[in-house]
């Protein structure tokens, strides 16, 4: 099959995976604790990296999902201690990111690993990279690794939905009525965390959150419904790999750039967009506010 | 709906008995029954100061029970404290005679309305929907059942033509209706309200009270933080004074006393005339003189600390 499709899969499975998260992230205002997981999963891929010797191993989810949680539990942790939250997501993560840095530098020699390739990602190496069993090609590695993630992910959301969307909305009446919202809360934590090192690969530690983000917020500007949010936002992020790759090979220039310029560029549509918060319907009623009033 | 469940309830008060303020009082819980929620030594502190202490109080069944006290007086603390949402340091809660966390589908609770974000993507029948997760257990959904359940609460509440608006494009006595149409679809037997009165219009304020009093006709008990003092004697048979620690707790015509409110409230208490409070003059309760806590400008000590 073309290296297209298999570029714009992975993208796409990734996109989808992180915009189904992101929704429950951003409405639990929780965005940068997005950023802060992508980052502080470094060291437990390093690690698991080293221990293991190859990349997209389970090892290696495993390894990234209990650095992720570990980031949001000390950034709790110290929160609850008298540390402004803002600060203390900034200090946690960037110490565990710094940490992963430091173990990648010590490790350039024996570990294949290169620091550009986890910090801005290469989609276009991820899809050479194929997964060989008994001689058969079975398709690039990530695309069974980023598959295997959304399937986790739609299996969780989907099972649990009631309790993820009632700890996002009210997480007092969660625990009143008996839903433990904290292992829901680290559920979701872990599922962001697994998501996050799936996409690494692909788009790197810092576009990652583009993904998580960029896609909900332009969902939410479109809808009043969480289901439809979450159903618009996994086609947004379909929509800026497409948009983002075409990009990218027209200007021969970053895939996992352009993908995250393509979801800025379908932001700023949905926001000039957008039937209730929109400007140009603000405009509109405007104007026939005044063509009554006149 | 519920009450057909446990039927030993529901027998207390005499439909001639609602709405007549506090003056017309259920009988008090029946001889042997557990009381419905026992609280004894509770205790609880946000980073080594206290923001309970020690308070012990038994509610009895079928009343309609007032928390006041100044702002940081744990209010909301001690309701979060008994429903476990909030940490204890000591003492025991037993509601039913059991621990909270066995009997929780008995148990109804409406946050304050600032808790949530009304600009979530969501409408009100879905909201009064998330009344009856906790009945579905671990893996149902909600279905046609739950929905015929919400419907019939907004309709109680009197939003039933607000079923599919936005959150966020309702007023904030809509929105508090809706927070307590979801309540009712808990279908418990015990409820705590979070200051369901905070900012409320007067349509909202009536239909409240008019709610309160079906419930309590109903054997339901409430436990409600109540702001305003004037109203007090007029919505409430119970009491619960607090600051901190327990003031007073009893029947609200023999415990809403001056003296005692001037214990809870320290200095910072006026006395405004009957006339000055509209619903009590409607009611023609006089069970005891209404009264209104002023908030001097220099904010205190104590309200500093909320």
């Amino acid at each position: 099959m073309s290296m297209d499709f298999w570029i714009l899969l992975t993208g796409s499975l990734a996109a989808v995976s992180c915009a189904i998260l992101g929704c429950f992230l951003i409405l639990r205002r929780m965005a940068l604790i997005g950023d802060a997981i992508s980052h502080s999963v470094l060291p437990g891929i390093v690690i698991a990296y080293m221990v293991s010797g190859s990349r997209g191993s389970i090892l290696m989810l495993v390894a990234a999902a209990i650095m992720g949680l570990l980031c949001v539990f000390l950034i709790q942790w110290f929160n609850q201690r008298g540390i402004q939250s803002d600060a203390s997501i900034g200090v946690v993560f960037t110490a565990l990111f710094a940490i992963g840095v430091v173990l990648v530098s010590l490790n350039a020699r024996q570990v294949d690993l290169d620091l550009d390739c986890v910090l801005y990602g290469e989609i276009a190496y991820a899809a050479w990279n194929t997964l060989q069993i008994g001689g058969v090609d079975l398709g690039p590695r990530s695309v069974w690794l980023l598959g295997g993630t959304l399937l986790l992910v739609l299996a969780v959301i989907g099972t649990f939905y009631k309790q993820f969307k009632l700890c996002a909305f009210d997480p007092m009446l969660a625990a009143a009525v008996g839903i433990p919202a904290a292992l829901f809360h680290y559920l979701l934590m872990g599922l962001v965390s697994v998501a996050t090192v799936s996409s690494f690969e692909s788009v790197g530690a810092i576009l990652v959150v583009g993904l998580l983000v960029i896609p909900p917020s332009a969902a939410y500007l479109l809808t009043d419904r969480l289901g439809v949010m979450i159903g618009l936002s996994a086609l947004i992020g379909v929509a800026s790999t497409v948009l983002g790759y075409a990009l990218a090979v027209r200007l021969d220039a970053s895939i996992a750039g352009c993908i995250v310029v393509a979801a800025a560029a379908l932001f700023a549509a949905s926001f000039l967009l957008s039937p209730k918060h929109g400007l140009l319907s603000a405009k509109l009623r405007r104007s026939r506010l005044s063509r009554r009033a006149a | 709906m519920s009450s057909s469940e446990r039927n030993e309830i529901g027998l207390e008060a005499s439909p001639s008995e609602q709405g007549q303020g506090a003056g017309a009082r259920p009988a008090r819980r029946q001889e042997g029954a557990p009381p419905v929620l026992e609280v004894s030594g509770l205790s609880s502190a946000y980073r080594s100061q206290a923001v309970l202490r020690e308070v012990s109080f038994e509610a009895p069944q079928g009343e309609l029970i007032a928390i006041v006290g100044p702002n940081g007086a744990g209010k909301s603390t001690l309701i979060k404290t008994i429903l476990g949402l909030n940490p204890s340091l000591g003492g025991s809660v037993r509601a039913f005679g059991r621990p909270v966390a066995e009997v929780r589908g008995r148990i109804g609770y409406v946050p304050q309305r600032e808790s949530v974000d009304w600009d979530f993507p969501t409408h009100a029948l879905d909201v009064v929907m998330m009344g009856r997760y906790g009945r579905l257990g671990w893996f149902r959904r909600p279905g046609r059942k739950e929905k015929a359940i919400a419907m019939e609460c907004l309709r109680g509440v009197g939003m039933e033509a607000f079923a599919e608006r936005q959150i966020s494009q309702l007023s904030g006595g809509q929105q508090q209706r809706i927070f307590l149409a979801r309540a009712l679809a808990q279908e418990a037997d015990l409820y705590f309200m979070d200051e369901p009165f905070a900012g409320v219009d007067a349509a909202t304020e009536k239909a409240i009270v008019e709610l309160l009093r079906r419930l309590r006709s109903e054997g339901k008990t409430v436990i409600v933080v109540h702001h305003d003092l004037a109203t007090v004697p007029d919505y409430f048979d119970s009491v619960l004074l607090l600051n901190v620690s327990l003031q007073a707790f009893g029947p609200t015509a023999e415990t809403f006393t001056q003296e005692n409110l001037q214990r809870t409230y320290g200095g910072r208490m006026a006395f405004a005339a009957a006339a000055a409070s509209p619903s009590a003059a409607e009611s023609g309760s006089a069970a005891a003189a209404p009264l209104r806590a002023a908030e001097p400008a220099s904010a205190s000590a104590k309200g500093a600390e909320a």
